[in-house]
Order: structure tokens, then C-alpha cells, then sequence
């Protein structure tokens, strides 16, 4: 593995930071864990909460099949092993957004084991190699609700709508040694995420959070005391939590103090990290399997269901991008960073192809291109007059098969794409009715030639005297005459026939 | 015409059924008797005639109509207060859910109301079924109709279903729910002179019962003999999918399998239960009961059950443990009793509110759990508890081997006065020294009448099944129950 050279730069020398994440991700289910209550974002508070979630008395909780499925199948996708026998803890605890007065968590023996994950070689961010990211396990848990203190002067109101809803703690190995390596941990394990379809990964949503454990030492020493940073909602607070808590732990190391273990909060107004409790004030969970519940146990059918219902994930779709379809690396990782991205690229694909008569390797390169660059640029330049809704696969694949035919320019396909934007009319009628079509027809061409080359015979001699940087100034004249709308690659044999020949 | 209330569910549900009298009929006579002895037995906590009348009424009426009655059809019951009943409050004996009304009932409790059966109240119980003597509910004590022969000293009906037994045996309900977690249907009923079966963990679904401690909660009948057990178990049993533990198994037709001929049937005898300080008076019934069955035509065997002696000390820390954690819902932020004194924050809030709300017993539980799961302890304590659990487990499979029930005491005395071992936890702590076994291994079990002793109070011989073997279990009951020829009753001083 190849060693991250970051390094904290002390009064005293060089630290190097360690870095592990506890990432929630919330499971994409319409039921909560253990009830039957929906899991909505921004519902009215407490409109989606079951007795269950408000801890009625003699309320029991039943788990949901699907949330266990999406574990087991976010398992398979980091290759992890998966444990066909789990089992719920109790993590008992007092707050007013835990009806229970217990979390249902599996602390003993969670439902996935070891995997891993692979971050990217980026040089410009100081990874110099792909690095393999260790994944301890994941379980599964119950959300706990929200308090809100800014409804009554000198009451908190709670809501429990999230109460209860499932979490997957993603625990990571303290394998990363720069914010650079944390933040593509992050935006990896979301993709992957959001692949599998067993979290959206929205951050703002708090679909997804992180608690950052960062330590520091002289590089190649034994780790150092680590600090706990909670519930950071995003990549960007990710990686600016590990560089303040790493200075700060250097300078406090440098100063003569001693990192103590403990738990913080960042703050993203400032970008700092504070004290929120200390190991000695740390609770005592008292872990005791629960109960009201049997042991998990996964049979093969259930396994093999959801081994089956996977997707093809990033590292895959992007070697075969690279592979079967002959894009070029930095295009294929653009394609598969996301989603919705190769979803849009593949459908485009797919009609492209079809439309041209052609393999989709034949077709990938110029569907590539536009989907990351040409498309992105109309669409940006437009702004607001954009309606996304008319950017559907069948018109692009339109354009795309005009241009591949020689019918339009790059330029005209442009053009057309932007009324398409604007308006939603077939690209066909538009090139038509709006002459946005290049001339082909060889006669109009010729005939155009023809007029040019008697018109400069001074020129015509001295380009066949050997002045072949001419050649440049006959296909502008024609191009001219063409009022721009020849089709250049017709317009260039023409003319080397006519001249040269 | 007979008094309606010398019935009990077989009878009545058989007579109405006939036509020899109305379930409205019924319902009036034991409203009658609930409201005549309340302040004399305190064995209701809330009486509710109109509930008893408006179930007697639809049986009637469906009875006119000629519809196909229910297993309970016309029959009033009294409902321990650990069952969530719609509608009706429900405390669990205790101050910190004195009020709550819940929004919804049950499974137990709504499948004996789809049976037929009808509401006459909620019986008072030890606080969170918590206790052997029903002297814990926030709701006084309950007395037993029972009194030592010469006597007026108040007696305890047993616990923590005591408000059930003392009901039942005061002829006030021809039956009652009770739940047993560690012997609290089964102490309780042989205080009293009554059958009552604990059957096996997951035949009664939990749901909507006010959870003590989850892995040995069962809800089961208490009523009058050992017939009346099989028809109101077959009522309250089934699977339930709101209970992760509830047994996915069909419901037997208990009533329909009793038979008290036992031959061919081997009867366990554990060597391990005759302990030191038991009552001469029950090893007296616990011979009789050993005579009884080998009339009946079983075998009587000597069985080994090693580890009972770890058997209470287990209990008292797995029990405890479950119940520190079920019970910390119970904050004063959603439901029930808040104390919020003035300028207290959250944390002083729970403090405030948990001392008012709860007993000294259950605070004494609650923080022996919290003792036990606490770092640093859980091993030597509630994990090794598990393991005993497991032990006890496989003694029983072991004894299995040999046999096919289990007899046994239910209890090491008779009942005892109110207030003699109130100060004693540990002495009342034993009363389930021969309860808690069957308990923590999940194993259906009963008990049924034997006898009286010198003083006059009934006792009760227990018997031991194998998982799901209600059947055995009710057969071997009925074959005491046909012998010991109990007819003994409290004499109505209320």
C-alpha cells in the first residue's frame, strides 16, 4: 500500500493524522426498523410515528425484512462477509429523543463482518495510488428522534418522526492519513451506496452523517489518543473536521498537553471542533441482547435473493467502460461517479447506438464526450430558460445520430440541443425549419467550388506551385459561400480532388 | 334459580349456549359480586359492569340471531391490569401510569373479547408484576379471601397476579388472565385454591401486555379447575406477528384432548425440590399428588434436575436485568406521571418523576439490573446467568428423556400473612423457589389444588410439561384434580 505523504507540519516536526469513520447511512425503506411507520423526509413532526416508536407500554418491536435485506446486500457490495446469524443489542441510555430509553443497536455480533472499499488514485489531492479502505462491519440500529429547542421559550418539543428509522453504522479500519483519502473514503462508500439503492447518501438530508475519530503521531509510531468528532454531515465538513482536529491535537502534543479520548462536535460556522463529553463522563451503555427479539438468521435463499438483486457497482461499470467500451479513463470516472450519471450516459447509449445501426463501443466515445462535456455546457449557458424535462435520451440520440451522419455540425448540434431545451421540439424539425442542417449534396458543393476556384486563379496557381497552406483558405471561401452550412469532411475531399487533381 | 356466580367457564359458557340463562344474567350477578367485595378483597383496581354487560349483551343477541358463538360466549373475565385495554385505563399497579388510558388492546385480551368473553374490571397486581404477595401495587393491597382458621389476619392471595387469584376464588369472576413471569399464576393460584396454567413461552403474544421482563413473560389463564384452563388457553393462545417471539404454531384443541387416564405415561419426580425448610404440609401434598398419578396409571420416576439450586439466583438477575431496561420508557416525557419541580431540567425531571412513579420493589429491580448489566459486571453476573439459564434448560431436556411431566410443590408454604416478609426481599424472594425453574426454561407448567393444611389454606401441587406439551401438562392436572376431590372454598366473611 502505498503510504499518503500528508503530514501536519509541527514546531517539532512531522505528524502524520490517522483516520477512521463511523458513517450512518439511513436504510431506503418505506418502514421504519422495527415498525411499521413511514420514513419521509420533512413530514409534520410526529406524523409518521407508530406506538412502537413511541414506546407505548407492551409495544414490541418486529423487524423489516427489507431493512435487513439492504444491509445484507451494502455487505455484498463492499465484499464483506456476511453473517447469516446476528443478533440486537440494547444500548440503554436516558434522553428525551429515545422513547425507549434504549437504542435497539447490534453491538455482539452485527449482520456484516470485514470488507473493504477502493479509493482512487488522485494525484492532485495526494493519493498517488488506488488504496484499499478496511470496513470492520456493519450493523444495523435504530435512529433516534429530534429535539427541537426553539419552539417555546423554556420548553424542547421532540419529534419522533425519525424515531426508529434504520441505520446502517458503516465502521471503517483507521486505514486513511489524509483529509484527501477520508473525502474520497466518503464519497465512495456514498456511491456505492446509493448504486446498491440502500441509501440515498443525501448529506443535507442527514441521510447520511459521519463520526470522524482522527489521532496523530511521528509517522510509523503506535497510534495516538483519538478523538471522536460527531455527526458531520459533509464531505467538505469531513475533511475540514480532520485538518482542525489534527493541527489541534499537534499543537496541544507540542505544547506539553496529552490528547484526552472524548467526544466532539463540529462546528461548520467555524470550521472547529469543540469538547462535548470526556471518556470519564461517557456513558455506560449496558449492552444485553434484547429480549423482545429472536436472533437474526439468514437463510440461503435470502442470501442468494440479494446477491442476485445487485447491481453492477462503480469499479466494475467503470473497468468495463475502460474495457468494453473504449472510453478513456478520466471519462469513465466521471461516468460512474454517480447514479444518476451512467444511468442517463447508458440510456443515451443504448437509443444512440440504435439509432446509428452501430455497436455501443462504436457509438461510446461520441456519447461520452457530449454527455460529459457538450450537454452539460448548453445546458449551463442556458441557466433557468433550461426545462431539463425536454433533455430526454430520444432527442439527444437524435442530435447525436445527425451529427454522426454528417447531416449537422458539432456547432449545429449544439444550436439544436438549446431549442430542444427551450422549447421541446423534435430536433429533425428543428434542423429542418430552422436550416440548422449541413449541405452534403456534393453538387452544391461543387458548384460552389467551381465558382471559387475560377474566381482565384492567382491563388489556385500558387497552391499548386506548393503553397499547400492554401488549401486552408479555399475551404474557408467555401465554407462561406456555403454560408457555413457545407458539410466540412465533403467540403475537404472536394476541394483536394479539384485542386490537386 | 342457582347462583349464577358458583359457575365457572365451562358452565357458564355451556349454559348460555343453551339457553338455561343469559350472559346478561351472568354479567349482573358477578358485577354484583365485584362491587360487593371491593373494599373488603381491593382485588379490582378499576371495575367495569358496563363493559361486562355490553359483551353478555352481544352474545345474546348473536345467540337470538343464531350465530355460531365463541369459545367464551357470555363468560365475564377479570383482566389482570398488565393488559393494555383500550380505552380502560391500565397501570400496571403503579403511580407512574396511574391515568393512562391507552389507544389501543391487547392481542390477549382482544382475542378472549372475539371469543366471547366480557370486561369486568382490572384486577390489581403487584407493581409491574412485580412481587409475590400483591403487596407492591400503588393501589393498596389485595386480601385474600382466605383466612387461617381462627383467624381474621389478613392473608396474601400471592403475586404478583394476586388480584386474579383472589378473584376467581372469591367467586367474584369465573376466571381471570393472569401473566407469570417467575410463578406469578402459578403461586398466586395455589394460595388461593385455584388452577392456573403458564403455558409455553410464545403461545400468548406479548404485545399490549406491560412488559417486566420479555424473555419470561406468558400471559394464561386462572380459574377454577383444570377444563377451564384448556377452554380460556385455547382462547387467549396463537401466533401473532406482532410479536417477534410469539410461536408460529397452531392452536391445540386443549379442551377437546382431556383425559385423565395417565397409562403409559411416566411421571418425573425431581430429587433437587425437596429442599430444606419446605413444608411438611407440602411434602404431605406433593406425596399425595405422586399417589394420585400412579392411580391414574403413570409411572412415577426419580428425575435429576441439578441445577435448580442455581435456579433463583439466575432468575433474580436475568428478570431484573430485562426489567431495568423495559421499564426506562417510563420517563415522564410521552405518557403517564411527570414530576417536573420547579426550574428542573431533563435529568432532574426523570429523577423527579421515577421516584414519585415507582415502588420501592420495582426501584429495587431496577437498579439491581442496572448493577448487573453495568461494565465490568456483566460477565460475572448477567452473563453467567445466561449460562445457568442454559443449564436449566438442558436439565429439563435431560429429565424429558425419562419422562413426560414433571411433579412438583408449587410452592414452599402455604400462603402467608400480609406484611410478614414485606421487609424481607429475600424470604419473599423464595416463595418462587419451584416456580422459577420451569420459568426460565420456558416450559409450559401449572398448578392445580391438592389440598388444605392444618390451618385451613389451600395448596397447590405444580406440574412441569415439555415445550408446546400443554396437553400433558392439563391431563396430569385432571387426573389430580379428579383425585384430590378439592372442594374447599373461602368461607364469605366480606
Amino acid at each position: 500500500m502505498t503510504t499518503s505523504n500528508y503530514r501536519i507540519h509541527g514546531a517539532t516536526g512531522e505528524w502524520e493524522v490517522v483516520i477512521g469513520l463511523e458513517v450512518h447511512a439511513q436504510v431506503t425503506s418505506n418502514a421504519k426498523l422495527f415498525s411499521g411507520a413511514a420514513t419521509a423526509f420533512g413530514a409534520e413532526p410526529n406524523s409518521q410515528v407508530s406506538l412502537v416508536d413511541a414506546a407505548m407500554p407492551g409495544m414490541l418491536p418486529v423487524p423489516n425484512r427489507e431493512c435487513i435485506r439492504q444491509a445484507v446486500r451494502t455487505g455484498m457490495a463492499i465484499d464483506a462477509e456476511i453473517n447469516a446469524w446476528s443478533r440486537f443489542d440494547r444500548k440503554n441510555y436516558f434522553y428525551a429523543d429515545l422513547p425507549q430509553g434504549y437504542q435497539i443497536s447490534q453491538l455482539y455480533h452485527p449482520i456484516v463482518g470485514e470488507g473493504s472499499l477502493t479509493i482512487e488514485a488522485d494525484e492532485k489531492a495526494g493519493i498517488p495510488a488506488d488504496k484499499v479502505i478496511g470496513i470492520e462491519r456493519i450493523h444495523v440500529e435504530q435512529d433516534a428522534g429530534k429535539l427541537m429547542h426553539d419552539q417555546h421559550p423554556s420548553m424542547s418539543y421532540v419529534d419522533l418522526n425519525r424515531s426508529g428509522v434504520a441505520l446502517m453504522e458503516i465502521v471503517s479500519r483507521p486505514d486513511m492519513r489524509s483529509p484527501a483519502e477520508a473525502g474520497a473514503y466518503v464519497r465512495k462508500l456514498r456511491a456505492i451506496l446509493r448504486y446498491v439503492g440502500s441509501c440515498d447518501g443525501n448529506m443535507e438530508e442527514g441521510s447520511m452523517r459521519a463520526d470522524v475519530n482522527v489521532s496523530v503521531r511521528r509517522p510509523g509510531e503506535a497510534f495516538g489518543t483519538r478523538t471522536e468528532t460527531k455527526n458531520v454531515n459533509s464531505v467538505r465538513f469531513v475533511m475540514q473536521t480532520i485538518e482542525h482536529e489534527a493541527r489541534r491535537q499537534v499543537d496541544l502534543i507540542e505544547d506539553g498537553g496529552v490528547v484526552v479520548q472524548e467526544t466532539r462536535l463540529f462546528d461548520p460556522n467555524t470550521g472547529t471542533t469543540r469538547s462535548m463529553r470526556s471518556k470519564e463522563d461517557a456513558h455506560d451503555y449496558r449492552y444485553f441482547p434484547d429480549p423482545d427479539l429472536l436472533p437474526l438468521e439468514l437463510d440461503a435463499d435470502f442470501l442468494a435473493e440479494c446477491r442476485a438483486s445487485l447491481p453492477e457497482l462503480p469499479d466494475a461499470k467503470r473497468r468495463r467502460y475502460v474495457e468494453a467500451l473504449g472510453l478513456t479513463e478520466y471519462n469513465a470516472r466521471e461516468l460512474t461517479a454517480e447514479v444518476e450519471t451512467y444511468a442517463r450516459f447508458e440510456q443515451l447509449l443504448a437509443e444512440t447506438a440504435a439509432k446509428l445501426g452501430k455497436s455501443e463501443k462504436d457509438a461510446a466515445t461520441q456519447v461520452a464526450n457530449w454527455s460529459l462535456s457538450v450537454a452539460p455546457g448548453v445546458i449551463n449557458a442556458l441557466g433557468a430558460e433550461a426545462n431539463p424535462a425536454n433533455a430526454t435520451a430520444a432527442a439527444q440520440a437524435e442530435i447525436l445520430a445527425m451529427q454522426a451522419a454528417g447531416e449537422i455540425s458539432g456547432g449545429q448540434a449544439k444550436e439544436i440541443f438549446e431549442i430542444v431545451l427551450r422549447t421541446g421540439r423534435e430536433p429533425a424539425e428543428i434542423a429542418e425549419a430552422e436550416g440548422l442542417k449541413q449541405v452534403s449534396d456534393t453538387g452544391a458543393i461543387e458548384a460552389a467550388i467551381d465558382q471559387i476556384i475560377a474566381g482565384n486563379a492567382d491563388k489556385v496557381a500558387e497552391y499548386r506551385g506548393g503553397k499547400d497552406k492554401l488549401f486552408g483558405f479555399f475551404v474557408g471561401q467555401t465554407m462561406k459561400a456555403m454560408q457555413g452550412k457545407a458539410n466540412p469532411a465533403v467540403v475537404n475531399q472536394l476541394l483536394k480532388e479539384k485542386l490537386d487533381g | 334459580m342457582t347462583d349464577l356466580t358458583e359457575l365457572g367457564v365451562k358452565a357458564i359458557r355451556d349454559g348460555v349456549a343453551s339457553g338455561d340463562f343469559t350472559a346478561r344474567e351472568v354479567a349482573e350477578s358477578f358485577n354484583a359480586n365485584v362491587a360487593a367485595a371491593q373494599d373488603a378483597l381491593n382485588a379490582f383496581i378499576v371495575a367495569t359492569p358496563e363493559k361486562a354487560l355490553e359483551a353478555a349483551d352481544a352474545v345474546d343477541a348473536a345467540r337470538a340471531r343464531g350465530d355460531t358463538l365463541g369459545k367464551l360466549a357470555g363468560v365475564p373475565i377479570g383482566m389482570k391490569d398488565l393488559f393494555a385495554t383500550k380505552g380502560v385505563q391500565t397501570t400496571a399497579a403503579s403511580h407512574i401510569l396511574e391515568g393512562f388510558v391507552p389507544e389501543y388492546e391487547s392481542t390477549v385480551s382482544a382475542n378472549l373479547w372475539r371469543a366471547g368473553a366480557g370486561m369486568l374490571g382490572k384486577l390489581n397486581l403487584d407493581q409491574f408484576a412485580m412481587g409475590s404477595s400483591n403487596e407492591t401495587s400503588y393501589f393498596g393491597n389485595v386480601i385474600s379471601p382466605w383466612r387461617k382458621e381462627g383467624s381474621n389476619a389478613g392473608l396474601a392471595p400471592g403475586g404478583s397476579s394476586g388480584g386474579s387469584s383472589a378473584a376467581v376464588a372469591a367467586r367474584l369472576c369465573p376466571a381471570a388472565t393472569g401473566t407469570d413471569t417467575g410463578g406469578s399464576i402459578r403461586q398466586p393460584a395455589a394460595f388461593t385454591g385455584i388452577s392456573g396454567i403458564k403455558p409455553t413461552y410464545g403461545r400468548c403474544s406479548r404485545w399490549g401486555i406491560v412488559a417486566f421482563a420479555s424473555s419470561l413473560d406468558q400471559a394464561g389463564p386462572m380459574v377454577r379447575d383444570v377444563t377451564d384452563c384448556a377452554i380460556m388457553l385455547e382462547a387467549m393462545a396463537g401466533f401473532d406477528p406482532k410479536d417477534s417471539t410469539s410461536l408460529d404454531l397452531p392452536v391445540p384443541e386443549w379442551e377437546a384432548g382431556l383425559d385423565p387416564d395417565l397409562r403409559g405415561k411416566k411421571v418425573g419426580i425431581p430429587r433437587e425440590y425437596r429442599m430444606d425448610g419446605t413444608d411438611a404440609a407440602i411434602l404431605k401434598s406433593w406425596d399425595d399428588g405422586i399417589a394420585w398419578l400412579r392411580d391414574a396409571g403413570a409411572e412415577i420416576v426419580d428425575v435429576s434436575l441439578p441445577h435448580t439450586k442455581y435456579a433463583l439466583p439466575a432468575y433474580y438477575i436475568v428478570a431484573p436485568a430485562e426489567a431495568s431496561s423495559n421499564l426506562a420508557r417510563y420517563d415522564g416525557v410521552r405518557y403517564g406521571l411527570r414530576e417536573l419541580p420547579q426550574g428542573a431540567n431533563l435529568q432532574e425531571m426523570y429523577a423527579a418523576t421515577r421516584a414519585a412513579g415507582f415502588g420501592d420493589e420495582v426501584k429495587r429491580r431496577i437498579m439491581i439490573g442496572t448493577y448487573v448489566l453495568s461494565a465490568g459486571f456483566y460477565d460475572a453476573y448477567y452473563n453467567q446467568a445466561q449460562r445457568v439459564r442454559t443449564l436449566i434448560s438442558n436439565d429439563f431436556k435431560a429429565a424429558f428423556e425419562q419422562c413426560d411431566v414433571i411433579l412438583a410443590p408449587t410452592t414452599p408454604t402455604a400462603s402467608f400473612p400480609l406484611g410478614d416478609k414485606v421487609d424481607d426481599p429475600l424470604a419473599m424472594y423464595l416463595n418462587d423457589v419451584f416456580a422459577v425453574p420451569a420459568s426460565l426454561a420456558g416450559l409450559p407448567a401449572m398448578s392445580v389444588p391438592a389440598g388444605l393444611n392444618a390451618d385451613g389454606l389451600p395448596l397447590g401441587l405444580q406440574i412441569i410439561g415439555r415445550a408446546f406439551d400443554e396437553q400433558g401438562v392439563l391431563n396430569a392436572g385432571l387426573a389430580i384434580e379428579s383425585r384430590a376431590g378439592f372442594d374447599a372454598r373461602p368461607k364469605r366473611w366480606w
